[in-house]
């Protein structure tokens, strides 16, 4: 048993690490912040192509969408991250995993947006054409209301797996949360960086996934 | 245009590592395929368990589902394969890859499938049991149906990422398509080989995604 602390919850350990997972920790914000907004805005242009009645736009959304809900995250990052350098484009970490991440994430959030636009009956964007509204105004004032409140578990959920994605970043070395727990463990030959990481993530993450659940309940028991 | 051709679509090198990478697809293949037998069981099974309501028991199902879904798969992976040895235990790469996988694709059937067992309605449950069927019966035949079929979006997209994160054992050194690829684009400093294997994983994952779509659209005409 006292092996077993020694081992993983060891406190003179966490102390010489500390200063190591916090500059990791900070990296993971920095990428979620990144990540997230990015992937929120270019998901909602590419649903909007999708409202177009074009058949072309329409179908290059969906193919923009399947091919990034098919591919694995990692298998693209690591595409980017080796692949560019051939042609010359010298790659820093942090973007190669901003690129990837971003690209993967935006396919998500396209299909949320979409599906709650759609999800709205077509009579409210007739009703709210017959008042005068434009075509923008509608999806202002009607649409885009009513459609963020049904979509708000979704974009959550895809918000919280694109903050998971972030730990891909260790496999092309950069130092992130878990990169720089792995890199305390090994200099350290003590589990407790590993265990420390992983509280840290528990302590943003856990939150975020009581409320998605709560909110997910919510629309499953209103249909 | 050439320098593209020749790194990236470089068939003469794809060749030379092509069984490699069969080999390689063929794993990840059977890792997806274990994994998400045991995952959807060992969901099904917990959602079940927690039918009974015992106030502990539900509690360390909630613990474990909420922690599962709230920590990145990667970190779980690396905490068991290289945290775990520190107790005298040491698993295998694809032996710490499964049980991972699974546990997190169990979590995710056990939230969806918990939250659509709440939904189909009580007078579903009282007629199935006044007309005989026992517990199992009325779950096997007349709720668990009702049920999966509120879920199937959700839980199809979900079966999607757990065959994608399959890509990750590469990280605790399962020879599996990625790794393979990696390997093999190492050797080589040739890209070529990492295209072989984005190819590998759309054949493996475009026409899972499709009948997602199909099953998304079924479920929208409704």
């Amino acid at each position: 048993m006292n092996d077993f602390a020694a081992n993983f919850f060891n406190l003179q350990i966490l102390a010489r690490v500390w200063p190591l997972l916090l500059t990791g920790l900070t990296t993971t914000v920095l990428l979620s912040i990144v990540i997230v907004p990015a992937g929120l805005t270019i998901g909602m242009l590419v649903a909007l192509l999708h409202s177009f009645r074009s058949y072309g736009l329409r179908w290059a959304m969906i193919i923009y969408v399947d091919l990034f809900r098919a591919y694995p995250p990692l298998v693209l990052l690591i595409y980017v991250y080796y692949g560019l350098p051939f042609f010359g484009i010298d790659t820093d970490a942090f973007w190669s995993v901003v690129l990837a991440l971003v690209l993967n994430t935006s396919a998500y959030f396209a299909e949320v947006f979409r599906a709650g636009i759609e999800g709205i009956p077509s009579g409210q964007v007739q009703a709210a054409r017959a008042t005068g509204l434009g075509g923008l105004q509608t999806m202002r004032y009607v649409v885009l209301p009513q459609a963020i409140r049904n979509m708000l578990p979704d974009l959550l959920s895809n918000g919280l797996e694109s903050v998971k994605l972030t730990s891909l970043a260790s496999v092309v070395t950069l130092p992130e949360l878990l990169r720089a727990a792995r890199l305390a463990q090994g200099n350290t030959v003590n589990a407790t960086p590993l265990i420390a990481a992983s509280l840290m993530y528990l302590a943003f993450l856990w939150p975020l996934v009581r409320l998605t659940t709560r909110l997910e309940r919510r629309t499953l028991s209103a249909r | 245009m050439q320098t593209f051709s020749s790194n990236f679509l470089n068939w003469d090198v794809v060749q030379t590592y092509l069984p490699d990478l069969l080999a390689g697809m063929w794993v990840t293949i059977s890792l997806a395929a274990i994994i998400l037998f045991c995952g959807l069981l060992g969901g099904t099974g917990l959602a079940l368990v927690r039918m009974a309501r015992l106030r502990l028991l539900n509690a360390v199902i909630i613990v474990f589902v909420d922690v599962v879904r709230a920590l990145p798969p990667l970190m779980l992976m690396v905490v068991a394969y290289f945290g775990l040895p520190y107790l005298g235990v040491r698993l295998t790469g694809f032996a710490v890859a499964c049980i991972v996988l699974a546990s997190v694709l169990a979590a995710f059937t056990e939230e969806l499938l918990w939250a659509g067992l709440s939904t189909v309605s009580v007078g579903q449950y009282e007629a199935a049991r006044s007309t005989g069927l026992t517990f199992l019966q009325m779950m096997g035949s007349v709720v668990l149906p009702q049920a999966f079929r509120l879920i199937q979006a959700p839980l199809a997209s979900r079966i999607i990422a757990t065959t994608k994160n399959t890509a990750l054992a590469s990280v605790v050194a399962v020879p599996e398509l990625l790794s393979q690829a990696n390997t093999a684009q190492g050797y080589s400093g040739n890209a070529s080989p990492l295209t072989a294997a984005s190819l590998g994983y759309l054949v493996i994952l475009l026409p899972m995604v499709v009948a997602a779509r199909r099953l998304e659209r079924a479920r929208g005409a409704i």
